[in-house]
């Protein structure tokens, strides 16, 4: 448009939390010192956290990255020649060649980085709508046969299909029904709904729509967890820029179809990320888990058939309606389609969101993207899937990334969250945590989480302390079973899997028994 | 220090949301922004507007970690206690904190000035350990940053 220089300095949690709004204050002071016309655009992450504030400037149409940048490196960057791409220190070259982000294979997170978040008009330069359009051509059946071809799976940790449970809905006879996307996004390690959220959220609003169409549904509701304050900023604006543009609303695009989202805001439960609990929340009462049969699909919200989607698999909707449903599906491996967005956090060099096909192995992940551990140490374990996800030791890090591979070993992808822990973890003390969270979070329905998680915690504490050692080890293995089969949801239901894998692959720790060289838990 | 309660304001907020029973949550989250805790006056005023019983808001109320009855410190700092920011030393920041503050968790300065939280995740997991102050998250936190924080925050 203008003259002016466009540099990219993101507006995202974690390039905030190393300092971005400052470098994107110290770059406006000491552009317009020099008088310089710089044009600074607050876009979303690129994923690649281990460079930010990664601040790019837009060259020949080419986008040269620098980072990490804090607020004193400004002055020296351009007297570099920043604005140019001028060659520095912290100079990455073209972020398309930078080979993390070049191995990747970006589908549900094509755009994020790459845009303004909240312009319409570079989301639509860049393929936005192109999927709700294909969508209102194609019609509501064709819309879920084309979903459910692609093989898309839920996201949000479970895996079930998504075409599957949105004939459900669609099939249900009833006066109003609805479209809740799961933001409550509480598992450690995982940080891919927040990104989506803050850097391309109009693509969660086109998949909402979307699924609304599919469906039969007039109204969508997003339950987006407290702890996410810029995400619910940015979202909230997106929704407003969404309505004013007649994205919402009535009559959308002349199609006759009328829909619009309600955006809530969680209240620091964990368990209200399990859907039943959630739909409670949404219901303004308290986050307890519902019993299943009725299935949300068929009596969700308000008593009404509901499809209930987490945020990623919404917004992986969109491009497989505007590219087709063979090109998601030729992506993958087994019943795996399609990519997943991991999240590579905990004890890694190079931490960050990875968008690649299931079939990697969770090795290659670990090494290739993320680098080994930060401190250095050799890796001992790793958890995937959040606090309800197996401890995996190094031996078995050749696993590979898909639904099917996971579930063998008695582990599970989830989320896509993975944390890593070098030698100095404690895995004792880690399987104490998993029952002592699932103590704090429990919503208390059920007896097996709400007593047997703290109990679990009581009886870790005397396996380590050798009290009736060998009988405490035998009722917690009991203990484990009990939750296992007779908690009402994965909270209860779940814990267990950390507990004994832990239990399995690092028994010393709970004996007193690791050899040397095996330091104490930070 | 505590901004004492107006009815009116409590009616004016249950009304933003249209009164309506299904938005409790959100109500609450009203009076969180304006009193910065949910006043114990409130709860028998949003039974009566929503047509709850007490005992109904009273159980969403203590169900839910963010909603507390009394307004905490100036500086609320929320550490992460989850596992991504554990593999990262969050267990001896968070001692840390407590030896510096000299408090533990869900207590507040004798000076009003710093509360003290734990909080399970703030999706920062890549730059972990990561804590929040007020509404701000900060990553790969070590024991400077944190006394750069407080200094800042005036503890």
């Amino acid at each position: 448009m203008s003259d002016a220089i466009r540099i990219y300095v993101p507006r995202e949690t974690s390039a905030v939390s190393l300092g971005a709004d400052e470098v994107a204050a110290a770059i406006a002071a000491a552009a317009d010192a020099r008088g310089l016309s710089v044009d600074i655009v607050r876009n979303g992450s690129r994923g690649m956290c281990w460079l930010e504030p990664l601040v790019e400037v837009e060259c020949d149409g080419k986008r040269i990255a620098y980072g990490p940048v804090t607020p004193d490196d400004v002055e020296p960057l351009l007297t570099a020649g920043l604005t140019e791409g001028g060659p520095h220190a912290l100079r990455h070259g073209t972020v398309a060649d930078i080979p993390y982000f070049a191995r990747q294979q970006r589908w549900t997170f094509r755009r994020c980085g790459l845009t303004d978040p909240l312009s319409l008009d570079e989301y639509r330069a860049n393929g936005g709508f192109d999927g709700l359009r294909a969508a209102f051509a194609a019609g509501a059946d064709t819309v879920i046969e084309t979903v459910t071809a692609s093989g898309l799976r839920g996201r949000g940790g479970a895996g079930f299909p998504t075409g599957i449970k949105w004939k459900t809905v669609a099939g249900a006879a009833a006066s109003q029904k609805y479209v809740a996307c799961n933001a409550d996004e509480g598992d450690s390690g995982t940080f891919s709904d927040r990104m989506l959220m803050e850097g391309d959220p109009f693509a969660l609003i086109e998949g909402m729509l979307i699924a609304g169409l599919a469906v039969g549904a007039s109204r969508g509701y997003v339950y987006l967890r407290s702890e996410y304050p810029l995400a619910r900023q940015v979202f909230a604006r997106a929704l407003t820029l969404a309505r004013d543009a007649g994205w919402l609303g009535r009559d959308i695009e002349g199609s006759g179809f009328d829909f619009d989202i309600e955006l809530h805001i969680g209240a620091g439960s964990y368990v209200c990320g399990e859907e039943t609990s959630m739909l409670d929340s949404l219901e303004g009462k308290a986050g307890i888990v519902r019993f299943k049969p009725p299935l949300p699909a068929l009596e969700g919200l308000f008593g009404k058939p509901t499809v209930v989607n987490n945020v990623i698999t919404l917004a992986s909707v969109p491009s497989i309606l505007a590219l087709g449903a063979e090109r998601y599906a030729a992506l993958g491996v087994g019943r795996s389609t399609g990519t997943l967005a991991f999240q590579l956090a905990g004890n890694i060099r190079r931490g960050g969101l990875v968008e690649v096909p299931f079939g990697m192995s969770l090795r290659e992940m670990i090494t290739e993207f993320g680098g080994g551990t930060a401190s250095g140490r050799p890796i001992r374990a790793v958890q995937i899937g959040g606090p309800l996800g197996a401890y995996l030791p190094e031996s078995m890090l050749d696993v590979a990334l898909d639904y099917e591979a996971f579930t063998a070993v008695d582990a599970l992808i989830g989320h896509g969250g993975i944390v890593v822990f070098d030698d100095t973890v404690d895995m004792a003390a880690q399987a104490r945590f998993a029952m002592e969270f699932c103590a704090i979070e429990s919503c208390g329905k059920c007896t097996p989480c709400r007593i047997g998680s703290v109990r679990g915690v009581e009886v870790i504490d005397r396996i380590v302390a050798n009290e009736g050692r060998d009988a405490n080890l035998a009722l917690l293995a009991e203990l484990c079973d009990t939750m296992v089969d007779g908690s009402l949801c994965a909270m209860g239901g779940m814990t267990p899997f950390p507990v004994r894998s832990a239990l399995k692959y690092f028994s010393e720790d709970f004996t007193g028994t690791r050899s040397q060289g095996a330091g104490g838990n930070a | 220090m505590a901004t004492k309660y107006d009815a009116g304001i409590g009616s004016e907020i249950i009304r933003s949301f249209g009164a309506r029973p299904e938005m409790l949550v959100q109500i609450l989250h009203g009076f969180l922004e304006r009193y910065r805790c949910v006043p114990r006056e409130a709860v028998p005023q949003i039974a009566d507007e929503l047509n709850l019983s007490r005992a109904d808001v009273h159980g969403v109320v203590s169900f839910y970690h963010d909603f507390r009855a009394q307004p905490p410190g100036d500086t609320v700092i929320r550490i992460c206690q989850a596992e991504s920011c554990q593999a990262m030393g969050s267990r001896a920041l968070t001692e840390y904190a407590r030896e510096t503050l000299g408090i533990d968790f869900h207590e507040t300065t004798a000076d009003g000035k710093v509360t003290l939280e734990p909080v399970y995740c703030l999706g920062n997991c890549a730059c972990s350990p990561a804590l929040m102050v007020n509404d701000r998250v900060h990553g790969r936190v070590n024991r400077e940053a944190f006394d750069r924080i407080i200094a800042h925050h005036g503890a």
